[in-house]
């Protein structure tokens, strides 16, 4: 702990923390012109970068209420379980970044996939710790610029859909879903998962065969076949 | 339920997530069992997510139109590792065009 610091690897964890916040910020841009699709002004699509500061839950959040006010509830469900990954997180990083009082609470909010992802890459625990700080800085900053840019542009546009703003949403789940497909069994949950939401879909309320669907998560139960692969 | 009362049940909900596991201590978490569950939850949520947004109409009904290509089209994208404001606007675009040219 009192070594000093390798000058090449805490300039290689800058270097990481700023490109990672940098292509992060990109999402944003996306993130602020689905939700003004979606039915959100401009400040409650900013409101949610700044507060909710999750990626996935946000894009969850917009994309069920879209389909209108009675999906609400399915959208705060939809997105505090797309959430419980950062509790994960959180339990990884405390140990790792050893804060208490106000920087835990400023600990607890930049604790996302990225912040988490370069903190735990590092071999040092002082560079995972300036990883975990300026990546989570860095995203927090560019994902609400860019959610504002986006909120903006997706107010110039008129009827979303001329634009295919419904089936950007679609991508971009597509896109956030596809690196946790490593193995059959994440491909098996994810198969699972879209045909019930698709069966359900008819007979349900909007947003609730998404929650419904949160059930193939149980497949995960059985013990893996490649445990020690 | 107004829609700021629901994005802030939400977004609290997110932040007591996360502050819950900087204070938790780490053991009551550790079963591998709940470690799988949890680490698959996102999995079938955003696979659910895709389904219902690209697969069916207003109505609920299952229905294939220029959002199943601009999924398609996303796909290959990230096959060719696309980053992903690439995939979202090759999404967007090729829904834009396929309705434009009116085949969708």
């Amino acid at each position: 702990m009192t070594a000093t610091v390798d000058p090449g690897a805490r300039r290689a964890v800058v270097r990481q923390s700023l490109s990672v916040g940098v292509a992060t910020g990109a999402y944003g841009i996306s993130f602020g012109a689905l939700a003004v699709a979606a039915g959100l002004d401009t400040w409650q699509a900013m409101a949610l970068s700044l507060l909710m500061f999750t990626g996935g839950s946000q894009f969850a959040f917009v994309g069920i209420v879209a389909t209108g006010l009675h999906a609400a509830p399915a959208a705060i469900a939809a997105s505090s379980m797309l959430g419980i990954r950062n509790g994960l997180y959180a339990l990884e990083l405390t140990q790792l970044l050893g804060v208490r009082g106000a920087r835990r609470v400023a600990a607890a909010h930049l604790t996302i996939d990225e912040s988490t992802a370069v903190a735990v890459a590092q071999d040092e625990v002082r560079t995972s710790r300036l990883g975990f700080w300026l990546t989570g800085l860095t995203v927090f900053v560019l994902w609400n610029l860019s959610t504002l840019a986006g909120a903006l542009i997706g107010n110039l546009i008129g009827d979303p859909r001329t634009y295919g703003l419904d089936a950007a949403a679609c991508a971009a789940f597509t896109a956030l879903l596809w690196p946790r497909l490593r193995d059959r069994d994440a491909v098996a949950i994810a198969v699972v998962g879209a045909v019930v939401a698709v069966l359900l879909s008819p007979t349900m309320p909007p947003g609730i065969p998404v929650v419904a669907a949160a059930a193939a998560s149980l497949l995960a139960w059985r013990t893996p076949r490649r445990e020690h692969a | 339920m107004s829609l700021w009362t629901a994005l802030l049940v939400a977004a609290a909900i997110a932040f007591g997530l996360k502050l819950a596991g900087h204070l938790v201590p780490a053991h009551l978490l550790d079963a591998p069992r709940v470690r799988r569950i949890t680490a698959a939850l996102p999995i079938a949520l955003l696979a659910a997510l895709v389904a219902t947004q690209a697969f069916t109409g207003p109505d609920g009904a299952f229905v294939l139109d220029a959002r199943a290509v601009a999924v398609g089209v996303a796909v290959v994208a990230l096959l060719l590792r696309a980053p992903f404001i690439v995939v979202v606007v090759l999404g967007a675009a090729t829904a834009a065009l396929l309705r434009a040219l009116g085949w969708a």
